[in-house]
């Protein structure tokens, strides 16, 4: 079965034809996984990589993820337990002092469109909150975004609580936002940096060497 | 309409290069270009050099005002490089910005009550940023009570609506619009300002929308603008709204403007 229809209607976020492409598929008794990632999955990889070549733009992005959203809805009452495996999960929030969350939304969205599962801790995370919560559910990747350069400090501070609490080589993490810069990133010891929501995509699967 | 030259600001990397290398003729002549096109301040933002901006921005306003004579807006959440770079400004300048987040309020209000200044008022709520008109009149109001109590006159108070991505919410726009009349019809007396690129984050043609905003929030009653003065096109668009909207006698400054060549048409 090919999922041409369907990945091409998610990419132009044409929900109607996405979710008839979706509902026929589910009809003919085709394998869910092989419907989230031949069809949705595979058109959300190529919605993040033409948006980080600036050729697809935020609101078109928008309109991907809400109709590959619509489609997960479909898919979900066909989900049976252990059947549907998640790329990862990934605790995301912004850090403390900063309350900028556009582009951390915009993150979560593409990588949950991407197959990853996102514990969103919101703004303002304290850095033992993420600490916790990448302990407590064992996440695989720890996301910071800061808009600010007066907040970009909580970026380090939260890696060293990591370190001081015993569990940073248990999780890779990334960093992204306006005045963050790859060199940043390695400064303060972070696994990675993403200049936009489609290259975090790109970033989280190749720490967990991913495709 | 006020307008605020943006060009200083080290999250530029010529302007970040100028001011590690102490390089004063660069930071004045950026200036000057700004005053010359019709800034009314100018801008210095050193916030990139998180711990260095305490020295920083005082030398941004010391060689400013060394070679021209105009007020500047000090950009800044930091207090202590705020009061260092109020103590050796000359005249009346603006502080850019006060916000209700607890912390940055209180560290402020000090800071911003000591000294004759202008103050933007950013419409940031303690716990997220506003999203519709209402939580923005409200913020703003809740901001005007509290710097007026302090002392601080309405006139010399700038609210910041809080421009944000229409990419990411189509109803941005209008939300930010709609505020900024309310607000101006509240408060009589009171001044709004604004940015203009966030609005355009995330979509192609950013300038084309840039101007258009600009347009639509100086009719919807917007006092002051944050902006690249030296922008011959957006300057038109300033000029042109204005005129249109009565704000221009005789049409003078449009006239002016193009004769002496700081706007053109397209």
């Amino acid at each position: 079965m090919s999922y041409e229809t369907l990945s091409d209607a998610v990419v132009k976020g044409d929900i109607n034809t996405a979710k008839e492409a979706t509902q026929r598929a589910v009809a003919a008794g085709d394998n869910i996984q092989d419907i989230l990632d031949q069809g949705l999955i595979a058109a959300m990889d190529v919605v993040g990589g033409q948006f980080s070549k600036g050729l697809m733009f935020v609101p078109q992005m928008l309109r991907s993820a809400k109709t590959m959203q619509e489609c997960v809805e479909l898919l979900k009452p066909h989900f049976k337990e252990g059947e549907v495996t998640t790329k990862g999960k990934v605790v995301l929030g912004t850090v403390k002092g900063d309350l900028h969350d556009i582009g951390k939304n915009l993150v979560r969205m593409m990588l949950e469109g991407a197959g990853f599962s996102v514990i969103d801790l919101q703004v303002d995370v304290a850095p033992e909150a993420f600490v916790a919560k990448v302990n407590e559910e064992k996440a695989e990747i720890m996301g910071m975004s800061a808009l600010l350069s007066t907040t970009m400090p909580a970026m380090s501070q939260t890696i060293k609580a990591l370190v001081d609490s015993g569990i940073r080589d248990r999780v890779k993490v990334m960093i992204g936002g306006a005045p963050v810069t790859a060199n940043y990133a390695e400064e303060i010891g972070a696994d990675a940096y993403a200049p936009d929501a489609g290259s975090a995509v790109i970033e989280a699967k190749k720490m967990l060497g991913i495709d | 309409m006020l307008i605020v030259g943006e060009k200083i600001n080290t999250s530029m990397k010529k302007i970040a290069q100028a001011v590690e290398e102490g390089d004063s003729a660069f930071i004045a002549g950026v200036a000057q270009q700004q005053v010359a096109a019709g800034a009314d301040f100018v801008d210095v933002n050193a916030g990139t050099f998180v711990e260095k901006e305490v020295d920083y921005l005082p030398w941004l306003v010391e060689t400013v005002q060394s070679t021209i004579d105009i007020p500047l807006c000090l950009d800044s959440p930091n207090s202590e490089a705020l009061a260092k770079a109020l103590q050796c400004h000359k005249g009346e300048p603006m502080v850019n910005s006060i916000s209700l987040e607890e912390e940055r309020f209180h560290s402020l209000l000090p800071v911003i009550t000591s000294h004759a200044c202008k103050v933007v008022a950013l419409c940031m709520a303690q716990t997220g940023m506003p999203t519709t008109a209402d939580d923005r009149v409200s913020v703003a109001s809740e901001l005007i009570e509290r710097l007026t109590s302090a002392g601080i006159a309405l006139e010399a108070i700038y609210v910041d609506p809080l421009v944000q991505p229409v990419a990411v919410d189509v109803g941005m726009g209008s939300a930010i619009l709609q505020a900024i009349s309310r607000i101006m019809k509240r408060f009589p007396g009171v001044n709004t300002i604004c940015g203009l690129s966030n609005v355009s984050y995330g979509l192609p043609a950013r300038r084309l929308v840039n101007r258009n905003f600009l347009t639509l929030a100086i009719a919807h009653g917007l006092s002051a603008a944050i902006l690249d003065p030296t922008d011959k096109r957006l300057m038109g668009n300033l000029l042109a709204a204005q005129m249109l909207l009565g704000q221009d006698e005789y049409c003078s400054n449009f006239i002016e403007a193009y004769q002496s060549g700081s706007i053109e048409d397209d």
